[in-house]
């Protein structure tokens, strides 16, 4: 197990290490590749109508006038040293970890970026849970009680429910109980440390818009492993035991059920982060996904890579915990 | 049918002792309404057994056994399960019974092994958790240590080496006979008065089959439980079983003590089975000879005799076969057959046809 743990951590880190090289590869050596000189790339850094000393300064501080690997090594450095950046009156400096410095805004990108973390995270951890726990408890209703009027009216919701984009439930609902019926009205976000209740109310929309699609999905996922489990030979076994039916049901036949439930989750989680921005967008929640697609129409290429790096790590270590999840509820992986 | 025909056919075989049996099954029907129909799996088999006692059931592929065997465990939850008739455990009827007594009966009085002990497994459980599993659910009041314990003297006295480390292992980590045997340390580990083991070799290779079969044995004489052997292999019970039934089509055919079942079968269709049995004396192409033709229909069952329209001797019974149902009537004491051939009749073709080929 131990073992296990070790080669996949110090895979992730090799998966890592090979993301961020080709983000900033596609950052930095598509633009030349279609013809930029170092110039118009560092233009871009600036903003609209920029000062040829301007551009000599970006030039030299990102180093564009070095070849790429350096270029890489130094960005790598920054993450875990700090950069400086001589720019403007005073020295600029990017801290520990520098995602990157907005020539645009003159601001580091880390702390505007880490600050939306939470917002984020919120979102989408609420809404994983949400979605989780709803979608597994459906689906294993529904398998117990095969063609049950159950079954019949969740797995028909779960149908339409798979077929609704984010957009459109989370218009629906914001229309629904914010205008229409204004229960939930003037959402904005509340941090959890300052009040978990406002911060609950007020993300109860996003997450149910966010989690409804998963949870469609999950509810049938769930009930087609039920029931292929609960016909194995080993719930036989368990009921010959004289096991009651509930921890038949729990022990044996949906320990083994989600398993593959628990790999598709961490996909899904590392994936949320698309759903999480449309969602944002409908919320108007100030989250990563607004900053990214705040930076996009900025064209702010520092903010765009450190955004894009941010996303990349959640992926890698989403799958990282899956893979140790994985072990956890298998043990033929953990032991093979 | 008559009264009388019917008390014999329900009564017990008789070579066994005079006490009341442990488990006594009376006239049980297990049919299942399906799409294409009724299938009638089990269709009226009555048979006695006494602590202490083997019974071996014998039948091709979808005779019923299993479904027989399922159903004294009242492990047939559907709801398109028709169960009638009498199972008596120990004088409990289980079949009026709640299904939380029959539950709770389960793997305390009454346990089974199955056919393939990869798949009758949790993956995810060790060896050890499952058999602590099984012993706690009828031992509450025992701690995890107090039943850890218990599970790793079950799987020594099964002979599984090093049980104590082996008692962490994951089935997978299993060799298909230790499998087996851990299985049967579970079956056994509340000391059941009835084993079920339904087909508890097929799955292992033959050196395997023979240990598994003499653990069996040796752990019946130890705890003097009540075993019923389910196999469509006569061999499996020829040496183990005291008393055998035959099914066919999900009746009884013939039943009756393993001696002389052997040495002097009553049915066409026995004869049949202990055609097809390997023999280590015979050459390999004379051995297997699989009875001619293919199990009945269990919804629409052949009329008559169900066996009739694979039976070479059918057409010695005056259309009866195909008429008439036969009844169970006893041969020789406590031998019963279903057969509307005369009992001079089978005696003759027995010795004169079948005998000289076995
Ligand atoms: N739940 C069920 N619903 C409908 N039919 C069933 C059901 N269970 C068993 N049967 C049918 O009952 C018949 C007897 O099955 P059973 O499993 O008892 O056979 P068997 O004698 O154990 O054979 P095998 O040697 O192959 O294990 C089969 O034809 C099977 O299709
Ligand atoms: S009753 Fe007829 S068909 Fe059935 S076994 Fe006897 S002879 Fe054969
Ligand atoms: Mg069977």
């Amino acid at each position: 197990m131990f073992a296990y743990i070790i080669r996949r951590i110090f895979a992730a880190v090799i998966l890592l290490l090979v993301v961020s090289a080709v983000t900033f590869a596609i950052f930095f050596l598509l633009p030349r590749f279609a013809g930029e000189t170092a110039d118009q790339l560092a233009a871009q850094y600036i903003g609209k109508n920029p000062s040829p000393e301007a551009i000599a300064a970006v030039k030299q501080n990102l180093g564009l006038d070095q070849p790429l690997y350096a270029q890489y090594w130094n960005f790598l450095k920054g993450l875990v040293s700090g950069a400086e950046y001589k720019f403007g009156p005073e020295p600029a400096t990017c801290h520990v970890p520098c995602f990157g410095y907005s020539f645009k805004n003159h601001l580091e990108v880390w702390p505007e970026l880490s600050k939306r973390i939470p917002i984020t995270v919120s979102l989408a951890a609420g809404a994983a849970v949400l979605w989780l726990v709803s979608g597994v408890a459906t689906g294993v209703v529904s398998a117990l009680k095969p063609r049950s009027i159950f079954d019949r009216i969740s797995m028909g919701v779960a149908l339409a429910g798979v077929s609704l984009p984010v957009f459109f439930t989370g218009a629906l609902l914001l229309t629904l109980f914010s205008y229409e019926w204004p229960i939930l009205d003037n959402l904005q976000y509340v941090d959890f440390t300052d009040n978990p209740l406002m911060w609950a109310r007020n993300l109860i929309l996003p997450w149910i818009s966010l989690a409804f699609l998963y949870s469609a999905l999950y509810a049938r996922l769930t009930r087609a492993g039920m029931l292929e489990t609960m016909s194995e030979d080993y719930i036989r076994t368990a009921r010959a035991k004289g096991l009651v039916e509930r921890k038949v049901v729990t022990r044996h036949g949906l320990r083994a059920a989600l398993t593959p439930i628990v790999t598709i989750f961490g996909m899904d989680l590392g994936l949320l982060l698309g759903g999480a921005l449309i969602t944002e967008q409908v919320f108007s929640l100030q989250g990563v996904g607004q900053f990214a697609v705040q930076a996009i129409s900025d064209n702010d290429l520092p903010k765009i890579l450190g955004v894009t790096l941010l996303a990349a790590f959640f992926i890698v270590a989403c799958n990282l915990v899956v893979d140790l999840l994985y072990a956890l509820v298998d043990p033929r992986v953990r032991l093979s | 049918m008559t009264e009388l025909q019917k008390t014999t056919a329900a009564a017990a075989p008789g070579s066994a002792p005079s006490s009341d049996p442990f488990l006594s099954v009376r006239d049980l029907r297990i049919h299942f309404d399906t799409d294409d129909g009724l299938v009638r799996s089990v269709d009226g088999v009555s048979f006695d057994l006494h602590k202490g006692r083997t019974l071996g059931i014998v039948g091709e592929s979808g005779s019923g056994k299993s479904v027989t065997s399922l159903g004294i465990m009242g492990l047939h939850r559907s709801k398109r399960a028709r169960i009638s008739g009498e199972i008596r455990l120990d004088g409990e009827d289980l079949i009026t019974a709640g299904p939380d007594r029959v539950r709770q009966l389960r793997g305390r009085q009454m346990a089974m092994i199955f056919q393939d002990p990869l798949t009758a497994m949790h993956p995810y459980y060790t060896v050890g958790q499952q058999i602590v599993e099984a012993y706690r659910v009828h031992h509450p009041e025992a701690n995890k240590k107090q039943a850890r314990t218990r599970a790793i003297e079950m799987l020594d006295r099964v002979g599984i080496p090093q049980p104590d480390r082996r008692v962490d292992d994951y089935p997978h980590q299993f060799s298909g006979g230790m499998r087996q045997r851990a299985m049967i340390a579970m079956a056994l580990v509340n000391d059941p008065s009835l084993l079920i083991a339904d087909e508890p070799t097929t799955a292992l290779d033959v050196t395997v089959q023979a240990q598994i079969l003499d653990l069996i044995r040796d752990l019946q004489d130890e705890f003097g439980s009540a075993v019923i052997i389910i196999t469509h292999d006569l061999g499996v019970v020829a040496e183990l079983a005291d008393d055998i039934l035959v099914m066919y089509g999900g009746k009884c055919v013939e039943r009756g003590p393993a001696e002389t079942l052997f040495d002097a079968p009553e049915h066409p269709y026995t004869w049949g089975l202990l055609g097809s049995m390997p023999r280590l004396d015979r050459e390999l192409q004379d051995r297997l000879v699989p009875v001619k033709g293919t199990p009945p229909s269990l919804i629409n069952v052949p009329t008559g005799c169900a066996f009739h329209p694979r039976c070479p001797y059918a057409a010695l019974t005056d259309g009866r076969s195909t008429g008439e149902l036969p009844v169970l009537a006893e041969a020789a004491p406590g031998h019963f057959a279903a057969c509307h051939l005369p009992a001079d009749e089978r005696h003759r073709i027995f010795a004169e046809e079948i005998a000289p080929r076995l």
